[in-house]
Formats: structure tokens, C-alpha cells, sequence
């Protein structure tokens, strides 16, 4: 499968939730609609709370993984 | 027909802002949520650390609230300045380390300066008169209003009967008959309404939103001041006070010992920060020595470890202990026997 070229990265290992999220939320404020993001966690809980954030607010899940150690989320900026 | 009013609902993740917020929406009111994040909060963390607690799906109940409601949720770090409202807040603490006045009046007032930038029109809480014991009561209600600044634009819509009017319901933006009189501790007001609301699943967390309200972690969080000779603490700090026995053999150092592999792992994390000690000849926790510990205190520590190893009825069992710069070196000690430490070491 063709992964997705992430355009931003941002790294929040060793936060546990709901930090992720804060740290998702600041960084998306910042970019461009369209723009794609990934996010590496280690906190499971992710997993969750970073679609359901994007789900309320509008933003998109183009692909979960996770290895057991880190977790990656990769998502698509919606329109604010 | 003119746009609807616009009302930021401050969402914990319990049922009672959950209820608030709706009661208000079927209003035609534009709500939009907003959830002030204070390090102490109940959700998450321990369960992210503790192993045997991954498996069991895990929510973050506010977003799991907005999520029902079909609002956008607003997460606000506040742990900096919250810090000042928990070292020295004006109302006083409750039955813990918990400053719910000044806490409710922060946050209102947060939520009340995010109005004034996003231009919405009223606020709401899930605030219920006599709900709890400090925050929640006739008196002190007036209180968050006033000293938050939000004055009359602060609507508790489960409530609201019992309170004077506000602005929102003075201006005719929500109708008054359509808000609630819900006063005291029983739950079963909200109960009979969220099942009106066709509503199931939510959370009905036990005592408070926050780690603050447990006596054990409020003891352990006064211990952390006293040793340190003043009210401080970072982000690290409060939360390896969720992980793990503390104790304190000594005014100057404590140990933090991991009860099973997630909070060991978790710990591991820190061993650049703290001085750690680790079973080498029998499975065992990794400690954590949190202060200034000599070598005896560090014999000490180690017999405590060993204590707590598979290796605990062993004439002799080895440790290695390891500075924050990676350099360790290796120990043998007879572990502590039970009836040696004293429950006043177990914080
Ligand atoms: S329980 Fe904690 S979060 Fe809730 S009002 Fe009291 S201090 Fe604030």
C-alpha cells in the first residue's frame, strides 16, 4: 500500500494523553488546510483520543500504526 | 433569520456538563466545548502507564462528551498558571489538596476571556446547587460569577431555577422555563434526563474531576512541599506522583518503587533525571531515588528494593545502581525485612 507523505511531523513520545492532543490541536491551529500531519505518540491512548479530536473537529484520519512501542497517526488538515 | 447565539460550555467529561450543554443546544444555541487540562486531571495517565490496564479500551471522556453532542471541543493547558491556584488558593482547600472554589473560578474565568476572543455570548457550567460541598452551593455560586469576572453571562442550565436570571435568559437568547431547578447531591434528576436525552455510556466519575480530591495523592503531594521547604512542582513531579509506592526513609530522599512492568517501563524514562536502582540477581522493580541520597542512604534504598524483589527471603540479593549520567555499579545487600519499615515511610 502507498503510505502517505506526511508534510508536518511532530514528535509527542513521552506525553501522555490528553497532551497529545493539546500538542495536535496548537500544531494543526498553525497550518494549512489540506496540509498532512504526523504524529508519533507512545501514550496507547492516542490511538483514540487523536481521531476523536479530529473527528469533532473536523479533520481527517489517513492512517493509524502501531508497533507496540509508538504509536503514528497521520491526518489531513480540514478546513477550520 | 439572524445567526444563533453562541455559548462556550465548559466540558469536564461528567454527565452534568454533558447535560448542560445539551439542554442548552436543544435551545438552538450554537454551543461550542471547552476542557482546561491542569496536570491533575483523572483522565488518562495512570492507565496509559499501568500494563495490565492498556488492554481495557480507554476514552478521554470530554471528547467522548463533544463527540455525542456533535460540538467542537477546545483542550486549554493551564498548567502554569494553575499552579498558583493550587498553592495558594484564596477560598481555601477542601477535604484534600483540592482549591474547587478557585479552581471553578480560574476556569470560569479562562472560558470567559476565550469568549471575549472568539466573540461568543454566554458561558455555561453543569454546576447543580449543593452538588458538592465547595463550589457548588448557594452561597458560593454568586462567588464564581462574580470573581471570575463572567458575572451575569454564567448560565447553569440544570440549576438555573434556583439562581437569579441571567443575561442570556433576560435577553430571551434561552428560555428560563426550559432550564432546570436541580439542587443537592442525589444524581437522580441528571439520571432521568440523560435517559430522556436518549443517552447511555457516560462517565459518573466517584468524588472529584481531579487527582486533588484522593487523600493518598494529596498526602503525597503535602510530602513533596514539606521535603522540599515550599509549595512547588513540576509537571514530572505530579505525575510520578500517580506511579508507583512512594516512601520516605529519610527527610531528604524518597524512593519511587514500580508495583509491575508498565510503571517500570515508565520510570525507565526518567533515568536520566534521578538516580535509579534496579534487581540484578532476581526480577524485581526499578526504583527511582528522588533527592539527595548518600552512600548509606543508598544502601538503605537498595535494601528497600530488595525488599519489594522476587528476592525478598534471600540472605543476599543484587542491585545495580545507576547516576543520572548512565554510570552504575553493582551492590549486594540483604533485603529490609517487613517488620524494618516503618508505615510511617509509606506515603
Ligand atoms: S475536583 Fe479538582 S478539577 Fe474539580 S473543581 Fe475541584 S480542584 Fe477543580
Amino acid at each position: 500500500m502507498a503510505s502517505v507523505t506526511p508534510r508536518s511531523k511532530l514528535d509527542a513520545r513521552r506525553l501522555l494523553c490528553p497532551m497529545p492532543v493539546i500538542r495536535v490541536q496548537d500544531r494543526v491551529a498553525e497550518l494549512a488546510p489540506g496540509t498532512t500531519l504526523e504524529v508519533v505518540c507512545t501514550d496507547p491512548g492516542a490511538l483514540t483520543d487523536i481521531p476523536a479530536w479530529c473527528r469533532i473537529n473536523g479533520h481527517r484520519i489517513l492512517e493509524t500504526r502501531d508497533n507496540g512501542e509508538e504509536q503514528v497517526v497521520i491526518l489531513e488538515v480540514g478546513a477550520s | 433569520m439572524s445567526d444563533p447565539r453562541k455559548a462556550v460550555a465548559l466540558i469536564s467529561g461528567g454527565l452534568d456538563s454533558l447535560l448542560a450543554a445539551k439542554v442548552i443546544q436543544e435551545q438552538g444555541v450554537h454551543v461550542e466545548g471547552i476542557n482546561f487540562f491542569t496536570g491533575f486531571c483523572v483522565e488518562g495517565h495512570t492507565h496509559a502507564i499501568r500494563k495490565k490496564e492498556r488492554a481495557r479500551p480507554k476514552r478521554n471522556n470530554a471528547l467522548w462528551v463533544a463527540e455525542q453532542l456533535g460540538i467542537k471541543l477546545h483542550i486549554v493547558d493551564i498548567v502554569e498558571p494553575y499552579k498558583e491556584v493550587v498553592f495558594n488558593p484564596r477560598h481555601g482547600y477542601g477535604a484534600n489538596l483540592n482549591p474547587c472554589l478557585d479552581c471553578k473560578i480560574f476556569m470560569v474565568n479562562k472560558a470567559h476571556e476565550w469568549l471575549r476572543q472568539h466573540s461568543f455570548d454566554f458561558i455555561i457550567t453543569g454546576e447543580v446547587v449543593g452538588q458538592r460541598p465547595m463550589s457548588q452551593r448557594k452561597d458560593t455560586m454568586p462567588v464564581v460569577s462574580k470573581e471570575s469576572g463572567s458575572g451575569d453571562l454564567l448560565l447553569r442550565p440544570l440549576c438555573a431555577k434556583n439562581l437569579p436570571e441571567t443575561l442570556p435568559e433576560r435577553e430571551g437568547w434561552v428560555k428560563r422555563e426550559q432550564l432546570y431547578d436541580f439542587s443537592g447531591r442525589s444524581r437522580k434528576p441528571q439520571m432521568a434526563l440523560a435517559e430522556r436525552f436518549g443517552l447511555k455510556d457516560y462517565a459518573q466519575p466517584a468524588g472529584g474531576c481531579c487527582f486533588l480530591t484522593d487523600a493518598q495523592y494529596a498526602s503525597k503531594l503535602a510530602d513533596l512541599w514539606r521535603a522540599r521547604g515550599s509549595k512547588q512542582y513540576e509537571m514530572d513531579d505530579i505525575m510520578l506522583l500517580k506511579v508507583g509506592r512512594h516512601l520516605r526513609p529519610r527527610p531528604h530522599f524518597k524512593l519511587i518503587i514500580s508495583r509491575e512492568e508498565g510503571e517500570g517501563n515508565y520510570l525507565q524514562g526518567y533515568r536520566k533525571q534521578y538516580v535509579s536502582i534496579k534487581t540484578v540477581s532476581h526480577p524485581g522493580p526499578l526504583a527511582l531515588i528522588d533527592g539527595e541520597a548518600g552512600d548509606e542512604d543508598i544502601e538503605l534504598a537498595a535494601r528497600l528494593v530488595a525488599r519489594y524483589s522476587q528476592g525478598r527471603d534471600a540472605p543476599e540479593v543484587e542491585l545495580e545502581v545507576a547516576d543520572r549520567e548512565g554510570n552504575s555499579r553493582l551492590l549486594r545487600v540483604r533485603p529490609m525485612p517487613a517488620h524494618e519499615v516503618p508505615q510511617a515511610w509509606h506515603l
